[in-house]
Protein backbone atom coordinates (compact mmCIF):
# COMPACT_ATOMS: atom_id res chain seq x y z
CA UNK A 1 0.00 0.00 0.00
CA UNK A 2 1.69 3.88 -1.17
CA UNK A 3 0.78 6.35 1.16
CA UNK A 4 -1.31 9.66 -0.25
CA UNK A 5 0.89 12.61 0.42
CA UNK A 6 -1.76 15.60 0.62
CA UNK A 7 1.48 18.07 0.96
CA UNK A 8 5.20 18.06 1.39
CA UNK A 9 7.39 16.78 4.12
CA UNK A 10 5.13 13.98 4.69
CA UNK A 11 1.66 15.39 5.30
CA UNK A 12 -0.94 12.81 4.45
CA UNK A 13 -4.23 12.32 3.43
CA UNK A 14 -6.78 11.32 6.43
CA UNK A 15 -8.28 8.68 4.45
CA UNK A 16 -5.60 6.62 3.48
CA UNK A 17 -4.15 7.00 7.31
CA UNK A 18 -7.60 5.23 8.12
CA UNK A 19 -6.59 2.65 5.95
CA UNK A 20 -3.12 2.37 6.69
CA UNK A 21 -3.93 1.82 10.42
CA UNK A 22 -6.02 -1.36 9.38
CA UNK A 23 -3.08 -2.59 8.11
CA UNK A 24 -0.33 -1.89 10.12
CA UNK A 25 -2.08 -2.26 13.55
CA UNK A 26 -1.19 -5.88 13.67
CA UNK A 27 2.48 -5.42 13.44
CA UNK A 28 2.88 -3.80 17.23
CA UNK A 29 1.58 -6.63 20.26
CA UNK A 30 0.96 -5.02 23.96
CA UNK A 31 1.07 -7.02 26.75
CA UNK A 32 -2.42 -7.33 28.31
CA UNK A 33 -3.35 -5.83 31.67
CA UNK A 34 -1.60 -7.95 34.19
CA UNK A 35 -4.38 -9.37 36.61
CA UNK A 36 -1.97 -8.02 39.77
CA UNK A 37 -2.64 -4.34 39.01
CA UNK A 38 -4.06 -2.77 41.97
CA UNK A 39 -7.18 -2.28 40.08
CA UNK A 40 -8.61 -5.06 39.43
CA UNK A 41 -8.51 -6.46 42.52
CA UNK A 42 -9.83 -4.20 44.89
CA UNK A 43 -12.70 -1.18 44.75
CA UNK A 44 -11.84 1.80 44.18
CA UNK A 45 -12.75 5.53 45.08
CA UNK A 46 -16.12 5.92 46.10
CA UNK A 47 -18.65 8.62 44.35
CA UNK A 48 -17.97 12.55 45.14
CA UNK A 49 -19.73 15.57 46.14
CA UNK A 50 -17.50 17.32 43.04
CA UNK A 51 -15.56 15.46 40.70
CA UNK A 52 -11.67 16.40 40.41
CA UNK A 53 -9.64 15.27 37.24
CA UNK A 54 -7.61 12.10 37.27
CA UNK A 55 -4.21 12.82 39.36
CA UNK A 56 -2.65 10.93 36.58
CA UNK A 57 -3.66 13.43 34.14
CA UNK A 58 -1.03 16.25 35.46
CA UNK A 59 -3.26 18.60 34.30
CA UNK A 60 -2.07 22.04 35.15
CA UNK A 61 -2.52 25.27 34.15
CA UNK A 62 0.52 27.64 32.81
CA UNK A 63 2.81 30.91 33.21
CA UNK A 64 0.89 31.34 36.87
CA UNK A 65 1.89 34.51 36.39
CA UNK A 66 2.02 37.56 39.34
CA UNK A 67 2.66 40.91 38.90
CA UNK A 68 5.84 41.91 40.42
CA UNK A 69 3.89 44.66 42.44
CA UNK A 70 1.00 42.42 43.40
CA UNK A 71 0.64 38.53 43.10
CA UNK A 72 -3.45 39.31 42.65
CA UNK A 73 -2.61 40.86 39.81
CA UNK A 74 -1.82 38.38 37.20
CA UNK A 75 -2.66 35.83 35.05
CA UNK A 76 -2.60 31.76 34.17
CA UNK A 77 -3.24 30.46 30.89
CA UNK A 78 -4.89 27.15 29.45
CA UNK A 79 -2.02 23.85 28.75
CA UNK A 80 -3.65 23.58 25.10
CA UNK A 81 -0.81 20.87 24.27
CA UNK A 82 -2.89 18.61 26.88
CA UNK A 83 -6.09 18.87 25.81
CA UNK A 84 -8.22 17.91 22.79
CA UNK A 85 -11.63 18.85 20.96
CA UNK A 86 -12.51 22.50 21.48
CA UNK A 87 -14.16 22.52 25.19
CA UNK A 88 -11.73 24.37 27.54
CA UNK A 89 -12.57 22.78 31.22
CA UNK A 90 -13.81 25.33 33.42
CA UNK A 91 -11.06 24.55 35.63
CA UNK A 92 -8.23 24.98 33.38
CA UNK A 93 -9.56 28.48 31.33
CA UNK A 94 -6.81 30.62 31.57
CA UNK A 95 -7.47 33.53 33.73
CA UNK A 96 -6.34 37.61 34.00
CA UNK A 97 -7.05 39.36 37.01
CA UNK A 98 -6.43 42.83 38.02
CA UNK A 99 -7.57 42.95 41.77
CA UNK A 100 -7.87 38.90 42.59
CA UNK A 101 -10.69 37.11 42.39
CA UNK A 102 -13.48 38.58 44.65
CA UNK A 103 -15.53 36.63 46.97
CA UNK A 104 -19.04 37.54 45.93
CA UNK A 105 -22.28 36.94 47.17
CA UNK A 106 -24.94 36.72 44.87
CA UNK A 107 -27.54 37.87 47.37
CA UNK A 108 -25.81 41.28 47.88
CA UNK A 109 -24.63 41.41 44.60
CA UNK A 110 -26.53 43.55 41.96
CA UNK A 111 -26.33 44.93 38.21
CA UNK A 112 -27.00 49.11 37.51
CA UNK A 113 -27.97 49.92 34.26
CA UNK A 114 -27.79 53.48 33.82
CA UNK A 115 -27.03 56.73 32.14
CA UNK A 116 -28.63 57.38 28.64
CA UNK A 117 -31.50 55.51 29.15
CA UNK A 118 -35.07 55.90 29.59
CA UNK A 119 -35.67 53.63 33.08
CA UNK A 120 -32.52 52.92 35.39
CA UNK A 121 -33.08 49.82 36.11
CA UNK A 122 -31.15 47.82 39.10
CA UNK A 123 -31.23 43.84 38.29
CA UNK A 124 -30.64 41.20 41.03
CA UNK A 125 -29.54 38.24 40.36
CA UNK A 126 -32.63 36.06 41.40
CA UNK A 127 -34.39 38.36 38.61
CA UNK A 128 -31.95 37.48 36.06
CA UNK A 129 -32.25 33.53 36.39
CA UNK A 130 -35.87 34.40 35.21
CA UNK A 131 -34.66 36.04 31.98
CA UNK A 132 -34.70 34.27 28.90
CA UNK A 133 -31.59 32.50 28.51
CA UNK A 134 -29.21 31.68 25.12
CA UNK A 135 -26.31 28.81 25.39
CA UNK A 136 -23.48 29.63 22.69
CA UNK A 137 -19.88 27.54 22.40
CA UNK A 138 -17.98 30.77 21.92
CA UNK A 139 -14.30 31.29 21.99
CA UNK A 140 -12.29 33.95 24.66
CA UNK A 141 -9.15 35.49 24.26
CA UNK A 142 -6.72 37.69 25.52
CA UNK A 143 -5.75 40.74 23.70
CA UNK A 144 -2.29 39.67 24.67
CA UNK A 145 -2.32 36.48 24.17
CA UNK A 146 0.61 35.04 21.98
CA UNK A 147 3.01 37.88 22.92
CA UNK A 148 6.17 36.33 23.82
CA UNK A 149 6.20 35.72 19.61
CA UNK A 150 6.35 38.76 19.42
CA UNK A 151 9.78 39.67 21.26
CA UNK A 152 12.45 39.53 19.23
CA UNK A 153 14.28 36.25 20.53
CA UNK A 154 11.93 33.19 20.25
CA UNK A 155 10.79 31.50 23.76
CA UNK A 156 11.45 27.99 24.07
CA UNK A 157 7.63 27.23 25.17
CA UNK A 158 5.25 24.96 25.28
CA UNK A 159 1.82 25.46 23.07
CA UNK A 160 -0.41 26.86 26.47
CA UNK A 161 2.71 28.67 27.92
CA UNK A 162 3.18 30.46 24.51
CA UNK A 163 -0.61 31.05 23.51
CA UNK A 164 -3.16 29.90 26.06
CA UNK A 165 -4.80 32.72 26.99
CA UNK A 166 -7.06 31.18 24.78
CA UNK A 167 -10.25 28.88 25.81
CA UNK A 168 -14.12 28.19 25.32
CA UNK A 169 -16.79 27.44 26.84
CA UNK A 170 -20.21 26.96 26.45
CA UNK A 171 -21.73 30.24 27.85
CA UNK A 172 -25.43 30.76 29.17
CA UNK A 173 -26.76 34.15 30.08
CA UNK A 174 -29.57 36.78 29.32
CA UNK A 175 -28.54 38.58 25.91
CA UNK A 176 -28.03 41.93 26.83
CA UNK A 177 -30.63 43.57 24.80
CA UNK A 178 -33.21 41.77 27.03
CA UNK A 179 -32.21 44.50 29.49
CA UNK A 180 -31.63 47.18 27.54
CA UNK A 181 -35.61 46.78 25.79
CA UNK A 182 -36.63 47.33 29.37
CA UNK A 183 -34.09 50.45 30.26
CA UNK A 184 -34.91 51.68 26.62
CA UNK A 185 -31.84 53.19 25.05
CA UNK A 186 -32.14 56.88 24.40
CA UNK A 187 -30.87 57.95 20.91
CA UNK A 188 -28.12 59.61 21.71
CA UNK A 189 -26.40 56.79 23.36
CA UNK A 190 -23.53 55.27 20.98
CA UNK A 191 -21.20 53.34 23.54
CA UNK A 192 -22.33 51.17 27.45
CA UNK A 193 -19.81 51.41 29.63
CA UNK A 194 -18.91 48.19 31.81
CA UNK A 195 -17.82 48.41 35.29
CA UNK A 196 -16.79 45.08 37.37
CA UNK A 197 -17.45 44.42 41.40
CA UNK A 198 -13.85 43.47 41.85
CA UNK A 199 -11.67 45.77 43.65
CA UNK A 200 -10.26 47.14 40.74
CA UNK A 201 -13.96 47.76 39.13
CA UNK A 202 -12.29 47.25 35.63
CA UNK A 203 -14.06 49.22 33.28
CA UNK A 204 -14.17 49.17 29.75
CA UNK A 205 -16.13 50.98 26.74
CA UNK A 206 -17.93 48.93 24.68
CA UNK A 207 -19.46 49.81 21.15
CA UNK A 208 -23.58 49.87 21.84
CA UNK A 209 -23.94 47.54 18.64
CA UNK A 210 -21.75 45.47 20.09
CA UNK A 211 -23.57 45.19 23.36
CA UNK A 212 -27.05 45.02 21.56
CA UNK A 213 -26.18 42.54 19.12
CA UNK A 214 -24.35 39.58 20.78
CA UNK A 215 -23.56 40.31 24.31
CA UNK A 216 -24.89 38.62 26.86
CA UNK A 217 -24.76 38.75 30.70
CA UNK A 218 -23.13 34.87 31.57
CA UNK A 219 -24.36 33.13 34.40
CA UNK A 220 -23.33 29.60 33.61
CA UNK A 221 -19.64 28.24 31.74
CA UNK A 222 -19.76 24.49 30.52
CA UNK A 223 -23.42 24.04 32.98
CA UNK A 224 -22.16 25.06 36.00
CA UNK A 225 -22.50 28.46 37.84
CA UNK A 226 -19.82 30.82 36.46
CA UNK A 227 -16.08 29.97 38.26
CA UNK A 228 -14.94 32.91 40.92
CA UNK A 229 -12.25 33.50 38.45
CA UNK A 230 -14.50 33.44 35.58
CA UNK A 231 -16.65 36.80 37.00
CA UNK A 232 -19.46 34.46 39.55
CA UNK A 233 -21.81 35.45 39.69
CA UNK A 234 -22.15 37.42 36.54
CA UNK A 235 -19.72 38.77 33.84
CA UNK A 236 -20.53 40.32 30.32
CA UNK A 237 -19.54 38.36 27.72
CA UNK A 238 -18.71 40.16 23.93
CA UNK A 239 -18.37 37.54 21.82
CA UNK A 240 -15.49 37.72 19.03
CA UNK A 241 -13.82 40.06 21.06
CA UNK A 242 -10.95 40.72 23.32
CA UNK A 243 -10.99 39.28 26.31
CA UNK A 244 -10.79 42.19 28.39
CA UNK A 245 -14.07 43.82 27.72
CA UNK A 246 -16.17 40.90 28.52
CA UNK A 247 -16.08 42.47 32.56
CA UNK A 248 -15.93 40.21 34.90
CA UNK A 249 -18.41 40.30 38.29
CA UNK A 250 -20.27 42.90 35.75
CA UNK A 251 -21.96 45.59 38.39
CA UNK A 252 -23.30 48.26 36.12
CA UNK A 253 -23.45 49.48 32.46
CA UNK A 254 -23.41 52.97 31.57
CA UNK A 255 -25.10 54.33 28.66
CA UNK A 256 -23.55 57.06 27.28
CA UNK A 257 -22.82 59.18 24.04
CA UNK A 258 -18.89 58.89 24.45
CA UNK A 259 -16.24 55.91 25.34
CA UNK A 260 -14.97 56.75 28.60
CA UNK A 261 -11.73 56.30 27.62
CA UNK A 262 -10.67 53.83 30.30
CA UNK A 263 -7.17 53.21 31.88
CA UNK A 264 -7.82 49.74 29.97
CA UNK A 265 -8.50 51.10 26.58
CA UNK A 266 -6.14 54.11 26.58
CA UNK A 267 -2.73 52.75 28.57
CA UNK A 268 -3.28 49.26 27.88
CA UNK A 269 -4.97 47.35 25.17
CA UNK A 270 -4.33 49.84 22.61
CA UNK A 271 -1.41 48.94 19.98
CA UNK A 272 1.28 51.51 19.22
CA UNK A 273 2.60 51.62 15.87
CA UNK A 274 6.12 52.58 14.79
CA UNK A 275 5.05 56.12 13.48
CA UNK A 276 4.07 56.45 17.07
CA UNK A 277 0.32 56.60 16.80
CA UNK A 278 -2.02 54.24 18.58
CA UNK A 279 -4.37 52.27 17.08
CA UNK A 280 -7.42 52.84 19.95
CA UNK A 281 -10.67 49.80 20.18
CA UNK A 282 -8.74 47.10 18.00
CA UNK A 283 -11.74 44.78 19.72
CA UNK A 284 -12.18 41.99 17.33
CA UNK A 285 -9.95 38.94 17.73
CA UNK A 286 -8.86 38.66 14.11
CA UNK A 287 -8.18 34.69 12.47
CA UNK A 288 -5.66 32.24 14.27
CA UNK A 289 -4.71 28.91 14.65
CA UNK A 290 -2.12 27.05 16.87
CA UNK A 291 -0.74 23.96 16.02
CA UNK A 292 -1.12 21.90 20.00
CA UNK A 293 0.11 18.86 19.02
CA UNK A 294 3.15 18.16 17.86
CA UNK A 295 3.72 21.11 19.65
CA UNK A 296 6.37 23.04 21.82
CA UNK A 297 8.89 21.63 24.93
CA UNK A 298 7.22 17.71 23.00
CA UNK A 299 9.75 15.06 22.10
CA UNK A 300 8.85 12.73 19.58
CA UNK A 301 10.04 9.40 20.17
CA UNK A 302 10.05 7.15 16.96
CA UNK A 303 9.36 8.46 13.16
CA UNK A 304 6.26 7.00 12.18
CA UNK A 305 2.79 8.66 11.63
CA UNK A 306 1.33 10.85 13.88
CA UNK A 307 -1.95 12.86 14.02
CA UNK A 308 -1.15 17.06 13.82
CA UNK A 309 -3.75 18.58 15.96
CA UNK A 310 -5.00 21.98 16.95
CA UNK A 311 -7.52 24.86 17.45
CA UNK A 312 -8.05 27.52 15.16
CA UNK A 313 -10.40 30.69 15.40
CA UNK A 314 -11.53 34.29 14.23
CA UNK A 315 -13.56 37.14 15.60
CA UNK A 316 -14.65 37.57 12.73
CA UNK A 317 -17.22 34.96 11.67
CA UNK A 318 -16.44 31.05 11.22
CA UNK A 319 -13.66 29.34 10.21
CA UNK A 320 -13.94 27.87 6.44
CA UNK A 321 -10.57 26.00 6.39
CA UNK A 322 -7.42 25.42 8.25
CA UNK A 323 -3.82 24.91 6.23
CA UNK A 324 -0.94 22.85 7.23
CA UNK A 325 2.50 22.97 6.42
CA UNK A 326 5.33 20.72 7.50
CA UNK A 327 8.00 22.09 5.50
CA UNK A 328 8.24 25.36 6.58
CA UNK A 329 5.19 27.21 4.38
CA UNK A 330 6.53 25.91 1.10
CA UNK A 331 3.45 23.76 0.71
CA UNK A 332 0.25 23.09 2.55
CA UNK A 333 -2.46 20.75 2.66
CA UNK A 334 -6.11 21.12 3.99
CA UNK A 335 -6.67 20.03 7.55
CA UNK A 336 -9.70 18.39 8.34
CA UNK A 337 -12.36 20.13 10.47
CA UNK A 338 -14.19 17.83 12.94
CA UNK A 339 -16.10 19.67 15.26
CA UNK A 340 -19.17 21.21 14.60
CA UNK A 341 -18.32 25.10 13.27
CA UNK A 342 -20.60 27.89 14.66
CA UNK A 343 -19.98 31.92 14.73
CA UNK A 344 -17.26 32.65 16.58
CA UNK A 345 -16.80 29.10 18.01
CA UNK A 346 -13.55 27.50 17.90
CA UNK A 347 -12.65 24.59 15.70
CA UNK A 348 -10.33 21.41 15.75
CA UNK A 349 -8.43 20.65 13.50
CA UNK A 350 -6.41 17.32 12.62
CA UNK A 351 -4.82 16.04 9.55
CA UNK A 352 -2.01 12.52 9.51
CA UNK A 353 1.51 13.70 8.93
CA UNK A 354 4.66 10.84 8.48
CA UNK A 355 7.71 12.03 10.64
CA UNK A 356 10.74 10.74 8.10
CA UNK A 357 13.06 11.85 11.36
CA UNK A 358 14.64 14.44 9.50
CA UNK A 359 13.94 18.30 10.77
CA UNK A 360 10.40 19.62 10.33
CA UNK A 361 8.64 22.83 10.68
CA UNK A 362 5.31 22.75 11.54
CA UNK A 363 2.59 25.81 11.25
CA UNK A 364 -0.97 26.20 10.57
CA UNK A 365 -3.12 28.94 8.89
CA UNK A 366 -6.79 29.68 9.35
CA UNK A 367 -8.64 31.68 6.84
CA UNK A 368 -12.30 32.74 7.95
CA UNK A 369 -15.42 33.09 6.39
CA UNK A 370 -14.68 37.12 5.94
CA UNK A 371 -12.19 35.53 3.89
CA UNK A 372 -8.90 36.88 5.90
CA UNK A 373 -6.26 34.52 5.68
CA UNK A 374 -4.14 34.11 9.16
CA UNK A 375 -0.72 36.39 8.68
CA UNK A 376 2.93 35.22 9.17
CA UNK A 377 4.67 36.03 11.67
CA UNK A 378 6.16 38.88 9.60
CA UNK A 379 2.76 40.13 8.47
CA UNK A 380 1.42 40.26 11.80
CA UNK A 381 4.35 42.88 13.16
CA UNK A 382 4.72 45.35 9.89
CA UNK A 383 4.08 48.78 11.04
CA UNK A 384 3.75 47.89 15.00
CA UNK A 385 6.05 49.12 17.29
CA UNK A 386 8.66 47.19 19.29
CA UNK A 387 7.56 45.57 22.58
CA UNK A 388 3.92 45.81 21.84
CA UNK A 389 1.97 42.70 22.43
CA UNK A 390 -1.88 43.14 21.74
CA UNK A 391 -3.43 41.45 19.21
CA UNK A 392 -0.75 39.17 17.60
CA UNK A 393 -2.41 36.50 15.31
CA UNK A 394 0.94 35.54 13.34
CA UNK A 395 1.52 31.72 12.21
CA UNK A 396 2.92 29.53 15.17
CA UNK A 397 6.00 27.52 13.92
CA UNK A 398 7.07 24.08 15.63
CA UNK A 399 10.92 23.29 14.54
CA UNK A 400 11.10 19.52 14.68
CA UNK A 401 14.71 18.50 15.48
CA UNK A 402 16.08 15.24 14.06
CA UNK A 403 16.13 14.06 17.60
CA UNK A 404 12.59 14.48 17.74
CA UNK A 405 12.53 17.78 20.34
CA UNK A 406 10.10 20.22 19.34
CA UNK A 407 10.81 24.12 20.25
CA UNK A 408 8.93 27.12 18.90
CA UNK A 409 10.99 28.85 16.27
CA UNK A 410 10.26 31.76 13.87
CA UNK A 411 10.17 30.84 10.59
CA UNK B 1 -55.61 46.04 -4.00
CA UNK B 2 -57.66 43.62 -1.82
CA UNK B 3 -54.81 41.21 -1.69
CA UNK B 4 -52.37 44.06 -0.67
CA UNK B 5 -55.23 45.02 2.33
CA UNK B 6 -54.87 41.66 3.19
CA UNK B 7 -50.77 40.88 3.19
CA UNK B 8 -50.69 44.65 5.20
CA UNK B 9 -53.01 43.38 7.43
CA UNK B 10 -50.94 40.06 7.67
CA UNK B 11 -47.83 42.01 8.35
CA UNK B 12 -49.55 44.09 10.80
CA UNK B 13 -50.99 41.22 13.09
CA UNK B 14 -47.10 39.53 12.54
CA UNK B 15 -45.40 42.66 13.74
CA UNK B 16 -47.93 43.03 16.94
CA UNK B 17 -47.74 39.35 17.08
CA UNK B 18 -43.81 39.65 17.90
CA UNK B 19 -44.35 42.50 19.68
CA UNK B 20 -46.94 40.25 22.35
CA UNK B 21 -44.60 37.56 22.41
CA UNK B 22 -41.20 39.28 23.05
CA UNK B 23 -43.35 41.36 25.89
CA UNK B 24 -44.51 38.13 27.07
CA UNK B 25 -41.09 36.41 27.77
CA UNK B 26 -39.48 39.27 29.11
CA UNK B 27 -40.16 39.02 33.09
CA UNK B 28 -39.61 42.74 33.69
CA UNK B 29 -37.92 42.29 37.27
CA UNK B 30 -36.02 45.74 36.93
CA UNK B 31 -36.31 48.00 39.88
CA UNK B 32 -35.46 51.52 39.51
CA UNK B 33 -31.94 52.40 39.93
CA UNK B 34 -30.74 54.96 42.70
CA UNK B 35 -30.70 58.24 41.24
CA UNK B 36 -27.11 59.14 42.78
CA UNK B 37 -25.67 55.85 40.95
CA UNK B 38 -22.34 56.55 39.68
CA UNK B 39 -19.49 54.47 38.28
CA UNK B 40 -17.03 56.70 35.34
CA UNK B 41 -15.21 59.27 34.92
CA UNK B 42 -15.94 60.54 30.78
CA UNK B 43 -13.16 62.67 29.28
CA UNK B 44 -15.79 65.68 29.46
CA UNK B 45 -15.84 65.52 32.99
CA UNK B 46 -19.02 63.70 33.38
CA UNK B 47 -19.24 61.88 36.85
CA UNK B 48 -16.76 63.88 37.99
CA UNK B 49 -17.46 64.10 41.82
CA UNK B 50 -17.31 67.90 43.42
CA UNK B 51 -14.02 68.11 45.08
CA UNK B 52 -10.20 69.74 44.71
CA UNK B 53 -7.02 68.66 45.39
CA UNK B 54 -3.74 70.51 45.15
CA UNK B 55 0.15 69.20 43.92
CA UNK B 56 2.08 70.17 47.17
CA UNK B 57 -1.15 68.07 49.14
CA UNK B 58 -0.65 65.47 46.77
CA UNK B 59 3.02 65.13 46.94
CA UNK B 60 2.67 63.83 50.49
CA UNK B 61 -0.16 61.10 49.75
CA UNK B 62 1.81 59.93 47.05
CA UNK B 63 4.41 59.53 49.39
CA UNK B 64 2.13 57.67 51.31
CA UNK B 65 0.16 55.65 49.06
CA UNK B 66 1.88 55.52 45.73
CA UNK B 67 5.61 55.14 46.14
CA UNK B 68 6.59 51.86 47.21
CA UNK B 69 5.25 50.48 43.88
CA UNK B 70 5.58 53.84 41.43
CA UNK B 71 9.05 55.66 42.60
CA UNK B 72 9.69 58.37 44.35
CA UNK B 73 10.02 60.45 40.65
CA UNK B 74 6.86 57.95 39.14
CA UNK B 75 9.77 56.33 37.41
CA UNK B 76 10.01 52.85 39.04
CA UNK B 77 10.86 50.49 35.80
CA UNK B 78 7.85 48.60 35.24
CA UNK B 79 5.23 50.99 37.06
CA UNK B 80 6.43 54.30 35.39
CA UNK B 81 4.35 56.87 35.46
CA UNK B 82 6.39 59.66 34.17
CA UNK B 83 8.81 59.98 31.39
CA UNK B 84 9.25 58.51 28.02
CA UNK B 85 8.15 61.65 26.25
CA UNK B 86 9.00 61.54 22.57
CA UNK B 87 9.95 58.41 22.61
CA UNK B 88 6.72 56.58 20.95
CA UNK B 89 7.92 56.78 17.89
CA UNK B 90 11.31 54.89 18.71
CA UNK B 91 12.58 51.57 19.40
CA UNK B 92 12.00 51.60 22.69
CA UNK B 93 9.17 53.34 23.84
CA UNK B 94 7.85 54.31 27.06
CA UNK B 95 4.48 54.41 27.35
CA UNK B 96 3.37 57.07 30.95
CA UNK B 97 0.73 59.09 31.81
CA UNK B 98 2.64 61.55 30.70
CA UNK B 99 3.86 60.04 27.20
CA UNK B 100 0.65 57.93 26.48
CA UNK B 101 -2.45 58.28 28.18
CA UNK B 102 -4.69 61.07 26.21
CA UNK B 103 -7.20 61.96 29.14
CA UNK B 104 -6.41 63.17 32.55
CA UNK B 105 -9.88 62.25 33.84
CA UNK B 106 -8.69 58.78 33.42
CA UNK B 107 -5.68 59.14 35.73
CA UNK B 108 -8.94 60.38 38.27
CA UNK B 109 -11.00 57.27 37.20
CA UNK B 110 -7.92 54.94 37.53
CA UNK B 111 -6.73 56.00 40.65
CA UNK B 112 -10.60 56.22 42.26
CA UNK B 113 -11.60 52.77 41.42
CA UNK B 114 -8.41 50.98 41.88
CA UNK B 115 -5.45 52.90 43.66
CA UNK B 116 -3.83 51.86 46.28
CA UNK B 117 -3.55 48.59 44.95
CA UNK B 118 -3.77 46.42 48.21
CA UNK B 119 -6.39 49.23 49.71
CA UNK B 120 -8.76 50.14 46.46
CA UNK B 121 -11.46 52.99 47.19
CA UNK B 122 -9.56 54.40 50.50
CA UNK B 123 -8.88 57.65 49.39
CA UNK B 124 -11.48 60.21 49.50
CA UNK B 125 -12.06 62.38 46.84
CA UNK B 126 -10.05 65.25 47.61
CA UNK B 127 -7.27 62.96 48.07
CA UNK B 128 -7.66 61.71 44.48
CA UNK B 129 -7.89 65.03 42.93
CA UNK B 130 -4.47 65.92 45.21
CA UNK B 131 -3.14 62.25 43.90
CA UNK B 132 -4.37 62.93 40.13
CA UNK B 133 -2.71 66.81 40.45
CA UNK B 134 1.09 65.11 41.71
CA UNK B 135 1.34 62.87 38.75
CA UNK B 136 0.40 65.21 36.44
CA UNK B 137 3.13 67.75 37.95
CA UNK B 138 5.59 64.81 37.82
CA UNK B 139 4.98 64.63 34.19
CA UNK B 140 5.74 68.39 33.53
CA UNK B 141 1.72 68.64 32.56
CA UNK B 142 0.96 71.52 35.36
CA UNK B 143 2.76 73.63 37.57
CA UNK B 144 3.35 73.44 41.01
CA UNK B 145 0.90 75.70 42.52
CA UNK B 146 -2.29 74.14 40.59
CA UNK B 147 -5.15 73.41 42.69
CA UNK B 148 -7.62 70.60 40.72
CA UNK B 149 -11.28 70.37 40.68
CA UNK B 150 -14.04 69.14 39.24
CA UNK B 151 -14.10 72.20 37.25
CA UNK B 152 -10.88 72.20 35.50
CA UNK B 153 -9.41 68.49 35.74
CA UNK B 154 -11.46 67.60 32.18
CA UNK B 155 -9.44 70.80 30.38
CA UNK B 156 -6.09 69.37 31.43
CA UNK B 157 -4.65 68.96 27.86
CA UNK B 158 -2.25 65.93 27.73
CA UNK B 159 0.79 65.93 25.35
CA UNK B 160 -0.41 62.93 23.72
CA UNK B 161 -3.82 63.79 23.39
CA UNK B 162 -4.39 63.06 19.26
CA UNK B 163 -1.86 60.06 19.53
CA UNK B 164 -4.57 57.70 19.11
CA UNK B 165 -7.21 56.79 16.01
CA UNK B 166 -10.07 54.45 16.55
CA UNK B 167 -10.04 51.16 14.48
CA UNK B 168 -12.34 51.88 11.90
CA UNK B 169 -15.27 49.73 13.38
CA UNK B 170 -15.58 52.07 16.71
CA UNK B 171 -15.21 55.47 15.73
CA UNK B 172 -15.51 57.45 19.35
CA UNK B 173 -18.49 60.51 18.91
CA UNK B 174 -16.04 63.43 18.60
CA UNK B 175 -16.29 67.36 19.03
CA UNK B 176 -18.21 67.62 22.49
CA UNK B 177 -14.81 67.43 24.26
CA UNK B 178 -13.74 70.81 26.24
CA UNK B 179 -9.93 70.23 24.85
CA UNK B 180 -10.70 68.51 21.34
CA UNK B 181 -9.91 72.40 19.98
CA UNK B 182 -6.44 72.29 20.69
Amino acid sequence: MTESPSAGNGLLNRRRLLQMGSAVGVGAILSPVAAEEPWLRRPGAPSSDYGQPSHRAHLVRERVNAHPFGPAAGSSSTPLQSLNGTITPNSLHFERHHSGIPDIDPARHTLTIFGMVDRPLTFNYEALLRYPMQSRILFLECSGNSYQNTFPAAADMTAGELNGLISCAEWTGVPLHYLLEETGIQPASKWVIAEGADASSNNRSVPLSLATEEAMVAIYQNGEPLRGAQGYPMRLLVPGCEGNLSIKWLRSLKLMDQPAHTREETSKYTDLMADGIAQQFSLRMEVKSIITTPSGKMKLQEKGVYEISGLAWSGNGEIRTVEVSADGGNSWAEAEIQSGTGRLQPVRFRIPWRWNGQPATLQSRAIDTAGNTQPTREQALKGQSPLVAYHYNGIQSWQVEHTGRITNVYA
Amino acid sequence: MYTRSIAVLLVCWVCFAAAELSHDLEPSLGKPAPTDFESVVAPDGTGLPVGEGSVTGGKTLYATHCVACHGSEGTQPGNSLAGGRGTLNSTRPLKTVGSYWPYATTLFDYVNRAMPYGNEKSLSENEVYAITAYVLYLNDIIPADTRLTNHNLAAVVMPNRDGFRSAPDYQPVGGSLPNSEK
